[in-house]
């Protein structure tokens, strides 16, 4: 489908799933649509789908409003824009200056991570070099360790390397994905055919060259999919943000929208739960809008790895 | 699709010798120019830091004498101290009851998915997805006010029908306030690792079954749930890791709930908390290192059951 437009070469791969379905579904049994089995499966459809409400709704409330009407309803005043205004503006707009810092950190960080899955991938499964089994043990091995083993040295070695409180401290642990390689690997070995690879090489092509414009267009769903996934692992970065930085200024949005809350705790801070609320709204839209934009291309690139991270 | 069956750690390990035998391939050194990239950057943010955590946790750091050798003395300290044990058991407790009721219900919607039986099956399947996209960090504030006893839908509802209902953000019910939010976010993603399993299942083994004049609830225990088996150890194993790692959700709603939730609420926390606010970073990485140690202990165990079971 989707997948197949981009990468006519892999077609029967990406196509597969989408395949049987169809073929499943009609040959097999087409079987009756269920209103029980529906109306069980809305219960959980209503559970996933009740707080993303509660907070649209409450992203229209003022600050008083919240407190004093029905959760699940509108208030009398519709503060949409007046919240999204304010929200932006606030403390000299500094939310706006934690959007650009997401951007930055996702655009770079994931941006990298997925470049370097890729090239990783492809090389784990289109070359065979010395030290390969080892290389495999070893990433392996790693990725069987706690994230939170490795957070306060990691923060003691960028510490006396200058590195904290900079958006490099940041950038860097996300640039490696062990699932992204993973899964690329999977993706090269059956994307690309070696004889194609063969071909290009007794045509004199350089590897480089090969890689470049063989291999990456046959690798493009592969490549959405990992991107996808390591820009939702870096746009709702906690953890390593909240530990290496100290200046609000370097703040991704997930990081400044805690800092907001927690000002109400404080003594004399002011509490601005409504542009707490309206600015977790406008953090989760994009992430939403390029789920739901991009769902063929994800959907058939888990399919084909089948893996999660 | 080679691949896609069970995508367990241990499949790939059994695709690495494969790809050897392949004649085609080249014996060179050129694979390194591609994946030196990521091995460099690898070496600085995993390796090199778990060898100096392993360094760290030999030391001490006194007032008098500045920094000691101490050897095993700080895991001997990880051992005899009542704050890391209440921490490892309540991620423990966590893990018992969260986990499973997580994975139970992500599988029924997989299976009511997959079963072709819904109607607007690709709205439930997006829909019940799209938690997993929100923020940690969101998820959390998000639920955290619907929990808040003033402008929540908890209060909401206790003024509505003038009721008293247990406040979720106290020390009592604070674990499964959490387990709720965590629930949430990861439902739809473990329901999307089942679905993608369920569905390169071969058609021939339902047609098969159809002629035996097999059952739905036959057909999903004798084809079905064998054919997931890897899906559910991964799902499983990784989410044992995240309730071994739970940091974030705690961590957050401590500003909602002070009282409710301790600097050691968590093993992460507690070990964030020495090494952040009490600068005991010798012992933090000790404790940070028995954490990694008991997880991948459990993460191996439960691999290797889980795989052993087959046939």
């Amino acid at each position: 489908m989707t997948a197949s437009t981009l990468a006519p070469a892999r077609a029967p791969k990406a196509s597969a799933p989408v395949g049987l379905r169809t073929r499943r579904r009609g040959s097999v049994e087409k079987p009756r649509k269920s209103v029980l089995l529906t109306v069980l499966t809305g219960i959980v459809l209503v559970y996933s789908l009740v707080p993303l409400v509660w907070l649209a709704i409450n992203s229209t409330k003022t600050q008083n409003d919240l407190l004093s009407s029905f959760g699940l309803w509108f208030a009398g005043d519709f503060a949409f824009f007046t919240n999204v205004l304010d929200t932006l503006t606030y403390d000299g707009g500094i939310f706006v200056r934690w959007l650009v810092n997401t951007v930055l950190y996702v655009v770079v960080g994931a941006g990298g991570a997925t470049l370097l899955a890729v090239l990783g991938g492809y090389a784990l499964a289109k070359f065979d070099f010395p030290g390969k089994k080892a290389v495999f043990a070893v990433i392996i091995g790693a990725v069987a360790v706690p994230g939170t083993a490795l957070a306060v040295p990691t923060f003691l070695m960028f510490s006396e390397m200058g590195l904290t409180n900079t958006p490099w401290s940041v950038i860097i642990p996300t640039l490696i994905s062990p699932f992204g390689l993973y899964l690329m690997w999977t993706y090269s070995t059956e994307a690309v055919p070696t004889e194609l690879l063969e071909a290009a090489r007794m045509d004199g092509a350089s590897e480089f060259r090969t890689f470049w414009q063989i291999s990456l267009p046959l690798l493009a769903p592969g490549i959405v999919t990992v991107l996808l996934f390591t820009m939702v692992a870096t746009w709702n970065n906690y953890f390593l943000p909240l530990i290496m930085l100290k200046n609000p200024d370097w703040y991704p949005l997930t990081l400044g929208l805690n800092q907001w809350n927690a000002q109400a705790a404080t003594a004399g801070g002011e509490a601005i739960f409504n542009l707490v609320i309206t600015g977790s709204f406008l953090t989760i839209l994009p992430l939403i809008a390029a789920f739901l934009l991009l769902q063929r291309y994800w959907q058939s690139g888990l399919a084909a790895g089948s893996v999660k991270e | 699709m080679t691949v896609s069956s069970p995508p367990a750690v241990a499949r790939v390990a059994a695709d690495a010798p494969k790809v050897k035998r392949k004649p085609r391939f080249r014996n060179s050194w050129t694979g390194w120019g591609f994946l030196a990239p990521f091995m460099i950057v690898f070496a600085l943010v995993f390796l090199a830091p778990i060898v100096y955590s392993l360094w760290l946790s030999l030391f001490r750091n006194q007032l008098v004498g500045g920094n000691a050798f101490v050897g095993l003395d700080n895991y001997v300290r990880a051992f005899s101290d009542p704050q890391f044990w209440g921490s490892l058991f309540r991620v423990t407790l966590f893990l018992a009851v969260q986990v499973p009721v997580m994975l139970f219900l992500a599988l029924l919607v997989a299976l009511a998915i997959d079963s072709g039986r819904l109607y607007g099956r690709s709205f439930f399947r997006i829909a019940i997805f799209l938690p997993y996209a929100v923020p940690a960090v969101v998820a959390t504030l998000m639920w955290g006010f619907i929990y808040g006893t003033r402008f929540g839908l908890v209060g909401n509802i206790n003024e509505a029908l003038g009721i008293q209902l247990p406040n979720p953000l106290s020390p009592d019910l604070v674990l499964a306030s959490i387990g709720n939010i965590v629930t949430w976010e990861f439902i739809g993603y473990n329901m999307l690792i089942f679905y993608s399993a369920l569905r390169v299942i071969p058609t021939s083994l339902y047609e098969a079954a159809e002629i035996d004049g097999a059952g739905q609830f036959r057909v999903i225990r004798a084809i079905k749930l064998p054919a997931i088996r890897g899906a559910l150890v991964i799902a499983t194993i990784f989410s044992i890791i995240g309730s071994f790692q739970l940091f974030n959700e705690p961590s957050i709603l401590q500003s909602l709930a002070p009282n409710a939730i301790s600097t050691s609420f968590t093993p992460n926390l507690y070990a964030y908390s020495l090494s952040f606010s009490g600068q005991q970073y010798n012992y933090s990485a000790a404790v940070a290192i028995v954490m990694g140690l008991i997880t991948m202990l459990i993460a191996y165990v439960v691999q290797l059951r889980g795989m052993r079971k087959d046939g």
